[in-house]
């Protein structure tokens, strides 16, 4: 007969005395949940999808020639080096660079910040350690508000020195939006839905909301000197 | 009908086509996509959730029709543009006056090339907040950026060609951004620019970038998108 311990699963927390044994044993999977796993549900590519190209590409085109008949292309006088317009604005796609141009010295506003930018969003799919893309307060509230909140207050600091209100107000709005679910306890669907954003959901949201504002304000509040006007 | 059943039986129908008509089972179905050199990009099953527009708002279809449109309309565009100076703006002038549909083949490039920056952008968000460029598609989100810059790279080279007044100093602000970069900043502009300020050869050197350089850069890499959708597992 054998001894009573050597059926003992030893436990210890130093793996070299005790090689820990874990056995997992998951609970049976419940038959609901075996029902209602979502099938692969495949379809025939074609009529299915070159249908839907077919259409998608008919009604592109049709749009576009509405737009093209109704609308046209901006042509001014012949180029004219000795006259410049006042603002001189870049394409409007460029113009949050260039208002950032005039809030930050060049080489910040024109080579770092841009290629820092490119540079996150390229890096983001090998730096997203959070894969499942818990919301930002699920865990340690406490210590993200810390943290979170000095990190925002140190930006919006440096953005003041430099009269960077364009950036410095929506940071200011997303922060507050970003904040709410902490703050607020009572839950209703918008609540759940901006508490379940990411980090990298919330550091996106913030970009794209500065990099919008900036083409907006760019493209209709700047007139002659880069000065302040209102579009009405 | 008939007769297009006639042609469908005919020898040289078959020798061109090589799906038989009628296209009946699914067998016929997935010859139709195996048997195309345009099509066999697709798998021949797809999952039903992943074409629903409600999933995708079909951005990266748009924004490849809207590339393709813009092929077709720039390549008819350069039928009658010069890269010269004061040419260039008298060419407009003719698409608008002298030119038949001349004004429609202009805005329609113009307008299509503005949209498909925004449909690119929102594609790349759609990618983003639906985390569908997590492993393993991280590759090509990366070359879904560098597309993205290759957009607006092809809309800013473009934007300098009619040479007006609103594309010669927009080209301006751009390229004195050039200038600011550290050590290189003062020859990579007068290599883009050709000179000290836009003149003759700026115009010249943004033609090749928008109607050679670029283009092909963008096919390729769209090339490259594509197949890796397949190779990464299929729409997500």
């Amino acid at each position: 007969m054998t001894k009573k311990e050597e059926f003992e699963i030893e436990i210890s927390s130093d793996s070299k005395a005790a090689i820990q044994r874990l056995a997992i044993v998951p609970k049976k999977t419940p038959v609901k949940y075996e029902q209602e796993k979502p099938e692969e549900n495949l379809v025939m590519t074609f009529p299915n999808l070159i249908i839907r190209e077919i259409i998608c590409f008919q009604i592109v085109v049709i749009v576009l020639s509405i737009i093209s008949l109704f609308f046209n292309a901006p042509l001014e006088e012949l180029a004219n080096p000795q006259n410049t317009p006042n603002p001189a604005k870049a394409p409007w796609y460029f113009l949050g660079l260039q208002e950032l141009l005039h809030t930050f010295p060049p080489v910040v506003a024109g080579v770092l910040m841009p290629l820092l930018v490119v540079i996150a969003l390229i890096i983001i799919p090998y730096f997203d350690i959070n894969i499942k893309r818990a919301g930002l307060w699920n865990k340690n509230p406490e210590k993200t508000l810390l943290v979170f909140s000095s990190v925002v207050f140190v930006f919006l600091i440096i953005m003041f020195l430099f009269d960077a209100f364009s950036i410095l107000v929506p940071t200011l709005l997303i922060y507050i939006l970003a904040v709410s679910p902490y703050l607020i306890k009572k839950r209703n669907a918008f609540i759940n839905n901006i508490a379940s954003l990411s980090l990298a959901g919330w550091i996106m949201t913030w970009f794209v909301s500065v990099t919008v504002i900036l083409i907006i304000i760019g493209t209709y509040f700047r007139g002659p000197g880069w000065s302040w006007v209102w579009p009405w | 009908m008939k007769i297009l059943n006639w042609l469908a039986q005919t020898k040289i129908w078959q020798s061109i086509f090589r799906t038989k008509l009628p296209i009946s089972t699914n067998l016929d179905k997935s010859l139709v996509i195996f048997n195309s050199l345009t099509l066999h990009i697709h798998p021949v099953k797809v999952r039903l959730r992943a074409i629903k527009f409600s999933y995708t708002f079909y951005l990266g279809m748009i924004s490849f029709f809207l590339f393709v449109l813009l092929i077709v309309t720039g390549i008819l565009l350069m039928l009658y543009y010069q890269p010269a100076i004061p040419h260039a703006y008298n060419n407009m002038k003719d698409l608008e006056f002298v030119v038949s549909n001349g004004s429609y083949l202009r805005n329609m490039h113009r307008w299509s090339a503005h949209l498909m920056v925004i449909t690119v952008f929102l594609h790349m968000l759609r990618v983003f907040y639906k985390g569908a460029y997590k492993p393993p598609r991280e590759f090509n989100w990366i070359i879904g950026i560098v597309l993205l810059i290759i957009t607006l790279l092809l809309s800013y080279t473009g934007y300098l060609l009619p040479y007006d007044q609103l594309s010669y100093w927009a080209v301006t602000v751009g390229t004195n951004i050039v200038q600011y970069i550290p050590i290189a900043g003062e020859k990579i502009r007068f290599l883009l620019l050709g000179g000290n300020e836009i003149g003759e050869y700026t115009l010249v050197r943004f033609y090749v970038l928008h109607c050679v350089i670029l283009p092909l850069f963008m096919v390729l890499l769209i090339a490259l998108h594509f197949w890796r959708i397949r190779k990464d597992g299929g729409l997500s």
